[in-house]
This record gives C-alpha cells, sequence and structure tokens, in this order.
C-alpha cells in the first residue's frame, strides 16, 4: 500500500475496561463488587495509595480458541480508582474472586464509627 | 441505501386528526417502554465470541458472578442458545447503596453455527466467569486431506 504511515506516538497508550461495580454499605463496613469476567484470583491487583483505591484485573488467558468468526468480548485489561473515604481501615481490606466477581470489604476504623457518649 | 430526506411538516397541513392520531402513537410507545420490564431480559446482554478451528466450534460468554447451574444451553438447526439468569444476592441489602452498576436478571443470546457440529460432543465449562462452549465439528466439515494417487 502506498500511503503515508503515520508515525505512531511514542507512548504506549494502554487501554483499559472499566468494570462495572456494585458499592453498599452494610453495618460497619462497605462491600465493593467489581465484575471482572475472565479474570481469576491471580490476575488481581489491588494497591492502596494516596488515599486512592487501584483495581487492576488481567485476563488469566487472551489466547483464542481458534479463527475469530465473531467478536464482542474485549481482551483489555481492568482497571478502576476509587477515592477512598479518610474513615477507612487501608489494613483492614479483604478481598476475595468467585467466578469473575471480585469483592472487597472495606472496614471502618475504629475512630470513624459512631459512638455513644453517656452524660454522667 | 436510500436516504429520504427530512420535510419539516409546515403548520398550516396539520390537521386536528393528525394531532391525534400523533398522540395516540406517542401513548402507545409509553405503555410499550412500561412493558418492558428488566426482570423478563432487556437489561443484559453478555458479551459473546465465537471462534473455529480445524476440529472445533468455541463460543465464550462472559458472566461474572454465576453459578454454573444458572445456564441453560440448546442446539437447534445450526443455531447454540444460552440463557440464564444472574439472581440478584440472596442476603437482601438492608445498607444504603452507593453505586449499582451491576446488571442483574436473565438473558438469552443465540448464535448460528458456523458449520455443522457433533450434538453429542458438546462440552461447557464455567471458569473465572467466563462461559466456554466447545462444540466438536460433524466428520463432514472437517477438512479432508485428498492425496493424488
Amino acid at each position: 500500500m502506498n500511503c503515508t504511515t503515520q508515525q505512531q506516538p511514542a507512548t504506549n497508550r494502554v487501554e483499559y475496561i472499566t468494570p462495572r461495580v456494585d458499592l453498599h454499605h452494610d453495618n460497619d463496613q462497605f462491600v465493593l463488587e467489581v465484575e471482572m469476567p475472565g479474570v481469576a484470583k491471580e490476575g488481581v491487583d489491588i494497591t492502596v495509595d494516596d488515599g486512592k483505591l487501584t483495581i487492576v484485573g488481567s485476563r488469566a488467558s487472551a489466547e483464542r480458541a481458534g479463527r475469530t468468526v465473531y467478536s464482542e468480548r474485549p481482551r483489555a485489561e481492568y482497571r478502576r480508582v476509587f477515592d477512598l473515604d479518610p474513615g477507612i481501615d487501608t489494613e483492614k481490606i479483604s478481598a476475595s474472586v468467585e467466578q469473575g466477581l471480585l469483592t472487597l470489604r472495606l472496614h471502618k476504623a475504629e475512630a470513624a464509627k459512631p459512638r455513644k457518649i453517656t452524660v454522667g | 441505501m436510500n436516504l429520504i430526506r427530512y420535510n419539516n411538516p409546515s403548520p398550516s397541513v396539520w390537521s386536528p386528526f393528525d394531532r391525534l392520531s400523533s398522540l395516540r402513537d406517542l401513548l402507545d410507545s409509553a405503555f410499550q417502554l412500561a412493558s418492558y420490564s428488566p426482570s423478563t431480559g432487556g437489561g443484559w446482554v453478555p458479551l459473546m465470541d465465537v471462534e473455529e478451528d480445524d476440529d472445533k466450534v468455541t463460543v465464550t460468554l462472559e458472566a461474572a458472578g454465576m453459578k454454573a447451574g444458572d445456564f441453560d444451553l440448546s442446539l437447534q438447526d445450526g443455531t447454540l442458545t444460552i440463557s440464564g439468569e444472574r439472581k440478584a444476592e440472596s442476603v437482601k441489602r438492608e445498607g444504603e447503596s452507593f453505586r449499582s452498576e451491576r446488571v442483574f436478571g436473565k438473558f438469552t443470546r443465540s448464535v448460528s453455527l458456523p458449520s455443522p457440529v457433533h450434538a453429542d460432543g458438546v462440552k461447557a465449562d464455567y471458569t473465572d466467569g467466563v462461559l466456554t462452549v466447545t462444540l466438536p465439528k460433524a466428520e463432514e466439515a472437517k477438512p479432508r486431506k485428498i492425496a493424488v494417487g
């Protein structure tokens, strides 16, 4: 083909999929559910830094089983960042993955829990 | 494709009856919207891929957070139909909800297969939120090498 090739930008832009999430409050914890079909336990990367919670999910297998006949599923990684409430105890975040659904439980720090003060 | 130019109707040609019929159309569409209930399906369209090689056709479908038993597969006239239901959590959520982007309910997806398959050999597996259906090709659909004698 005889046409001017466009120079690729120097930075490799990585595209991510924004996973769908549900976030609800359950007693004194927040439950965050993140949908990342195709991601196994080993592919989940959760980091807390500077008040931000970053979730990245890499697919267990990006291989295709032969020639593509029809394709809707993206193969990119999942990524989503949340601002953490200062009342969250970052030491106590627990996570589990089941069938591509990541469930994070974020507990409130003791200091952030409502406290009753009785008048003596 | 033929493009038909949109003619802006001039107010002088409007009759009261036209207005009435357009109101009825509007009402009809409003009721159609009302009968479009999310619990019967509409909202959720899981993404699907179809791949094939010499021996098999592979159909994958993304549906996180389900159970293997929630899927139903059927094969008829070269069309594979996958249906299922993602049930909202059985545990009642009493707390406040801040974000609900996840879609629950029923879905049905059909795909016509690119070649004849051997129905008895179909296998399905649900791992990491992806349903993989492997359909071995029928003998007559496999490529055959013919040696020149």
